[in-house]
């Protein structure tokens, strides 16, 4: 059996242990025909040329993890950003950890979605925000909308902030021989309020994982979102990771996807700003070796005058790597005085590295200022000279500029004990230690 | 201490140096001055081991050690500096941070420990006293947004720091004001002693009212066409090169 068909058997037998008669249900239902009958997208689409998922559909991937898993919290602890405190919730295979998990109901909700789809309480703000900006369209999306149960639930209300950054992590063991997990976070900001999230999939052994997340994020008038996404998972982890979010009037949401790790990554981030003078700002690190997959897509919709967007993203392909950039840039007739900026610079470091970059404006309105910008080069040979000039040897100079390179889009990081782990990981990643303290 | 025997090199195949002769010695302070295209920022290149230019003929030798296999960051560790002309911007990275992968890449090259972080705070406090340097601007990353006199500052300051043998400066001059001028040359003064050299890369006389040479010397074609004392450099000044160019046709 491919792996459709087994989600799509999988399907009832989930629908069996969910409320028939909630809401959420007839979102399901609908979600799973249109995967049913689009099925995995396919390399003829537009948007998958460069990525395959055939191979991913070969795997017999385990859709529901048959029982709960523990760990320790020492043996995990390097994922967390343990250097503060965090609010944290937890998913071991895809399943609630409530022992590694510190959630919160003081002034803001930060638990469970699956709380949230089955509480009274919560009723109000899922019938508001469910599902709402996510695409009815997408077969991934609603592939994960027809399962969706389980994943991160965050409600900021009017004028609040949460004391301190939230994470999310998601944890797999190994136990299954090969696992599906599908979470569904919502996050939800509301007028003059604000919040940090900070975004891990991890996979702890050599077992295959795939991830088809969605994460739906509303940003009310004024509301300010930043949100990171770490994605260093091992080698046989794949991600695909559906954003979508909704802006209103004077918000800001900044998201950074810093990619270094996993089999294939595809990361699907689309914002419509639905309100005026918005700010959105898109950044991207990506350093990849190996035969890692990287493809980064890209959505802006400008719906409404006079906002901004800021895209920045860079990457580095060394050895069989591949990376794909794609930043769709649409402006309405009406958003005059936008203002869109977008730069995608990439160094590839091997022969045998591969990226794709492709910039897709749609403007419809004249009176704005869009610029667009992709490079694709080797080191620069003057700077690497002047390094060794100073005594650095030719690798650790490599290396230096490289990290100065990827550097400058560390910039917008809030929150400093992140932007210190991010440069740890970036010279990590670029194989040297550069002689000073990060 | 740096001894430049019959040197030609070229660039693809462009011959750009034919034949310097050039023997600079402990203590003293020599320059080169010479038109554009004179071949003068080549022969600073290739001193310090740029790989983009071939060395077809002759020899650079430091302190009697041919440097024709050496690497530029070896070249470096051995006492060789070049202030660059055009300094190269490296965001993200401090100045102080830069200075440290610096030294102790140099000091691993040397089979010693990394300096520890009291000494090399001591160290980079004292040369950017003798530069008129301000902390703000060592937490700043290396060149980027830097004046064209900030970069020249910061590049003797690292002079400063590394304490090379052989010091080459090229064209450290341009884009300086009179103030800055009068900064980095004193830098340069107060560096120079009875143990290394310098070696001063110039198209104007007026860095050498500064930081005063014993010997000047004409690059012409890839030549060295006249030699002389620091009355040379102001005989140029008044005459310009163009007698100089008739002089080596003849």
């Amino acid at each position: 059996m491919d792996l459709k068909d087994k989600l799509i058997s999988s399907f009832m037998a989930f629908e069996n242990n969910v409320d028939v008669d909630h809401p959420v249900h007839d979102v399901r239902m609908e979600a799973i025909k249109n995967f049913e009958e689009k099925g995995f997208p396919t390399k003829k689409e537009e948007a998958w040329k460069y990525t395959s998922l055939n191979s991913l559909q070969k795997v017999d991937f385990s859709i529901f993890p048959k029982e709960e898993n523990a760990l320790e919290y020492k043996d995990v602890k390097k994922y967390f950003l343990h250097e503060i405190d965090t609010y944290k919730i937890v998913f071991i295979d895809g399943i609630y950890s409530s022992y590694l998990s510190e959630t919160t109901h003081d002034g803001v909700d930060i638990c469970l979605m699956s709380a949230a789809l089955s509480k009274p309480m919560y009723q109000q703000v899922i019938d508001v925000y469910f599902n709402k900006v996510a695409s009815k369209d997408e077969s991934l999306t609603t592939l994960n909308t027809a399962f969706s149960r389980e994943g991160a639930y965050i409600y900021i209300p009017k004028n609040k902030m949460p004391r301190k950054p939230i994470e999310i992590l998601h944890f797999a063991t190994g136990n299954e021989a090969s696992l599906m997990l599908q979470p569904r976070n919502l996050v939800v900001v509301e007028e003059n309020a604000e919040v940090q999230i900070i975004e891990r999939h991890q996979s702890l052994t050599g077992n295959e994982v795939l991830t088809n997340s969605v994460t739906e994020i509303f940003a009310a008038e004024n509301g300010i979102v930043d949100y990171y996404k770490i994605q260093n998972d091992a080698p046989t982890a794949s991600l695909i990771d559906n954003t979508y979010i909704n802006q209103k009037n004077k918000s800001v949401v900044r998201v950074h996807t810093f990619s270094f790790g996993g089999k294939l990554t595809r990361n699907n981030l689309n914002f419509y700003q639905n309100g005026e003078y918005i700010d959105s700002t898109m950044k991207g690190v990506t350093i990849l070796g190996d035969k890692q997959l990287v493809d980064h897509h890209t959505l802006v919709h400008h719906i409404e005058p006079n906002c901004e967007s800021h895209q920045d993203y860079k990457g580095i392909y060394g050895e069989n790597s591949t990376g794909v950039f794609n930043g769709k840039i649409i402006v309405d007739k009406i958003a005059q005085k936008t203002n869109a900026f977008q730069q995608n610079n990439n160094i590839l470091v091997s022969d045998k590295a591969t990226i794709n970059t492709k910039p897709q404006l749609e403007i419809f309105a004249d009176d704005v200022k869009c610029s667009h910008g992709c490079t694709i080069g080797q080191l620069d040979e003057e700077a690497l000279f002047y390094l060794q000039t100073r005594g650095i040897p030719k690798k650790e100079a490599r290396a230096l500029l490289m990290y100065a390179f990827a550097n400058n889009v560390l910039a917008t990081v809030r929150i400093p004990e992140l932007k210190t782990r991010i440069n740890k990981l970036i010279a990590n990643k670029l194989g040297v230690n550069l002689g000073f303290d990060l | 201490m740096l001894k430049i025997i019959n040197l030609h090199a070229r660039v693809e195949d462009k011959e750009i140096l034919k034949g310097i002769n050039l023997e600079v010695k402990a203590g003293e302070v020599h320059a080169i001055m010479g038109p554009n295209g004179s071949g003068k920022s080549t022969l600073a290149e290739v001193i310090a081991g740029k790989e983009e230019f071939e060395v077809t003929e002759g020899s650079v030798e430091l302190e009697g050690e041919d440097l024709e296999e050496v690497a530029p960051e070896e070249r470096a560790h051995k006492g060789i500096f070049l202030s660059f002309q055009y300094p190269v911007e490296i965001p993200g990275v401090s100045v102080t941070n830069f200075m440290k992968t610096a030294i102790n890449e140099s000091r691993k090259a040397k089979g010693l420990e990394d300096m520890p972080a009291n000494e090399m705070l001591k160290l980079i406090r004292e040369k950017s006293e003798l530069l008129e340097i301000d902390r703000k601007f060592l937490s700043r990353s290396l060149n980027e947004g830097f004046s064209g006199g900030e970069k020249k500052r910061n590049e003797i300051f690292q002079m400063a720091m590394l304490e090379p043998k052989v010091a080459i400066l090229d064209e450290t001059d341009s884009g300086l004001d009179i103030d800055a001028l009068r900064i980095v040359a004193n830098g340069v003064n107060k560096l120079k002693s009875k143990d290394n050299a310098v070696l001063v890369i110039t198209h104007y006389q007026r860095l050498l009212d500064y930081i005063v040479p014993d010997y000047v010397h004409v690059l012409h074609d890839g030549k060295i066409v006249k030699s002389g004392g620091k009355e040379l450099a102001l005989e140029l000044e008044e005459k310009g090169y163009d007698w100089l160019k008739q002089e080596a046709s003849v």
